[in-house]
């Protein structure tokens, strides 16, 4: 029994279901490609003078690095690029981690060890989600007023983490539980502690869903914005919110505003095709029971 | 090497009024390979994880070498375990596999690597050490979840069903090979199987358990010939041996036009009792064709070339019932003829409730 099987090769269609399946792949692409396209457009535009962004759709175009240059190198808000992304690296990275060594333990013993009531735990994890964060956010502020933390890069780590950790715990519970009942028994015939079970046998086997899950939970830290800009506007803050602040009151500075934007989505899009094949064995791993 | 004891030992899963495993008394001896069979639900796998220390004994005890185990964790038992899917660590290799238990204990590497590499002989598994567990075969898997087991020399070896993903061809073969290792290593072996075939070929003493409750242990000759109870009798040999209600005139159990004079002994306990009705039992291969006896018309011809098994269709009181007669491969019997048999072999009788009539 392999634990994780490809999928198989399409195989090639036959006869009169071939047109349908070409109608249907050309539908596809048309759609997609719909999907794409501001962000196609969002990308071209970064490359374009100002006049160029402004002016009626223009696909060609003599394209320009200058406004990534003026993004990085001007300083017209009140956070620096480099502050930003540094910001961002370090509050993604600590939140991210921070989850991952809540959530595996917890997932472990949801999966592994459940006690009575453990559905309910796991709905509780689930139910501090409902609350729409606009809804949170007066409390919010003044609890980080008084404990000193606004225009802390600390509070957003706090809040991410506490934002990422009901989906890592939900996702991990679920790739928890797929590993066979029987390797943790053979584990504790063989003499392994329960931290070498969950560090030799559990983790290896469940590595694409914690991959799959930590890439999640950067993203979504990386691309937050409200909590970011009601309790860390200023020098702490986050690339979202410098994004935000190359918008300018002196007029419409599209080719620089995107250009910003292309900087931003970047590490993301990176990341996640760096980690596209394990991401999708991970979110796959579901499905294989 | 070490003897097993089972005192009493009551598992009942929370939330269920009847016990998996019944007070269950057992005495394994030390070399020897006691097999553990029954249908499914018997309580078979659950007593071997009781004394594996993976299901928690709620009454009585077990021990090993009269050390009692009852509350050990399993690491403290000295036992190993090769379980239906094998259970093989897919992120590691052959070699890691079957040295993991080693590692755990504190074992040095060149220590570990030698008596891996031993196992592996004795296996055929040399060539495979490097590799991992998804790019085995079944029959390799099975072996590697058989060294991981013989590496540690274990007091117990725990096998649950261990054949029964394997196809039916290597099995077969697979079977002999691990009675013939287990002779061999002299180590104590518990193995649980649903397939009577299995526990008769492979047990010292077979141990038969049905709704959590010990049957019978016997040597399976005894088994065999000597069956406890109604369920043991029907449950072990195939095809299985012909049970039927039947009443008892004179001292004698009737069927169809068969007379078929009591035993002495249990003449005298259906006279003690007053019984007049008795569960007869004769294996297929103790009924032949002959001359007169009991009638009746061939319903199904299993023609297996040295031998057939003939369904003969009894009209016996108000009823019919099939009774299955063995016949040589050379008989010509065809479905629609009509044949009588009589016996010509061992008889076995039970009273109403299923228990032997000539028990001790």
């Amino acid at each position: 029994m392999a634990l994780f099987t490809r999928a198989p090769k399409a195989e090639p269609i036959l006869g009169q279901n071939r047109v349908i399946a070409h109608v249907l792949a050309l539908l596809t692409w048309l759609i997609g490609l719909l999907f794409f396209f501001p962000l196609f457009w969002l990308v071209l535009n970064g490359f374009k003078d100002e006049l160029d962004a402004n002016s009626s759709p223009k696909l060609f175009f003599d394209p320009t690095l200058d406004r990534f240059s003026e993004v990085t190198e001007d300083t017209t808000g009140l956070l620096s690029f480099t502050e930003a992304f540094g910001n961002s690296f370090w509050i993604v990275l600590i939140s991210t981690i921070l989850v991952m060594a809540l959530a595996i333990p917890a997932a472990y013993a949801l999966a592994i060890r459940p006690m009575r009531k453990w559905r309910d735990v796991l709905f509780f994890f689930i139910s501090t989600k409902f609350l729409p964060i606009v809804g949170a956010i007066m409390p919010l502020w003044i609890i980080a007023r008084d404990l000193d933390l606004l225009n802390t890069r600390a509070v957003l780590i706090i809040l991410y983490t506490a934002m990422n950790l009901p989906l890592a715990v939900w996702m991990l519970r679920s790739f928890f539980a797929e590993v066979p009942n029987e390797l943790i028994e053979a584990a504790q015939i063989d003499g392994c502690s329960l931290m070498g079970q969950i560090r030799q046998v559990i983790l290896p086997i469940v590595a694409p869903g914690l991959a799959a899950t930590a890439l999640l939970c950067v993203i979504f830290a990386w691309n937050e914005y409200f909590l970011a800009v009601q309790l860390n506007p200023v020098e702490g803050s986050t690339m979202p919110v410098w994004v935000a602040s190359q918008e300018s009151g002196r007029g419409n500075f599209l080719a620089k505003l995107s250009a910003a934007s292309v900087l931003a989505t970047l590490p993301v899009v990176i990341a996640g095709w760096v980690a596209q094949k394990r991401m999708i064995r991970g979110l796959a791993m579901g499905a294989i029971k | 090497m070490a003897e097993v004891r089972y005192e009493a030992a009551s598992r009942i899963y929370p939330g269920t009024e009847i016990p998996a495993v019944n007070a269950l008394d057992l005495d394994i001896a030390d070399g020897e390979l006691l097999v553990l069979v029954g249908p499914s639900g018997s309580g078979k796998s659950t007593a071997l994880r009781m004394l594996a220390g993976l299901e928690t004994v709620n009454k009585g005890s077990i021990f090993i070498n009269d050390v009692d185990v009852t509350l050990k964790p399993p690491q403290d038992r000295d036992i190993a375990m090769v379980f239906q899917n094998y259970a093989l660590y897919p992120s590691m290799t052959v070699a890691e596999n079957m040295g993991f238990a080693l590692k755990q204990a504190g074992v040095s590497k060149e220590q570990r690597r030698a008596q891996v590499v031993e196992a592996a002989r004795i296996l055929d598994l040399e060539p495979y050490l490097d590799r991992k567990p998804k790019n085995l075969s079944g029959g390799q898997r099975q072996r590697v979840a058989m060294g991981r087991a013989i590496v540690r020399s274990p007091q117990v070896f725990l096998m649950d069903e261990p054949l029964s993903n394997l196809d039916a061809k290597l099995r077969v073969q697979t079977r002999t090979e691990l009675a013939d290792l287990q002779a061999r290593l002299g180590v104590t072996m518990v193995y649980v199987t649903h397939d009577q075939v299995e526990a008769m070929t492979m047990g010292h003493r077979v141990a038969v358990l049905k709704d959590g409750l010990l049957q019978q242990v016997d040597t399976p000759r005894e088994l065999y010939r000597r069956p406890a109870n109604l369920f043991v009798a029907g449950f072990i040999g195939s095809p299985a041996m012909n049970l039927i209600t039947v009443p008892v005139v004179d001292g004698a159990a009737q069927l169809g036009g068969l007379s078929v004079p009591l035993p002495d002994d249990v003449r005298a306990e259906v006279a003690r009792r007053g019984l007049d009705e008795i569960i007869f039992g004769a294996r297929p291969e103790h009924l032949a064709l002959a001359d007169v006896g009991a009638s009746g018309e061939v319903a199904v011809v299993e023609e297996l070339g040295s031998e057939a098994y003939i369904h003969v269709r009894v009209v016996h009181g108000q009823e019919t019932e099939d009774v299955v007669v063995r016949v040589g491969g050379e008989t010509a019997v065809k479905r629609g003829d009509q044949v009588s048999f009589g016996i010509a072999g061992a008889t076995h009788f039970f009273d109403p409730g299923g228990d032997r009539l000539d028990g001790e």
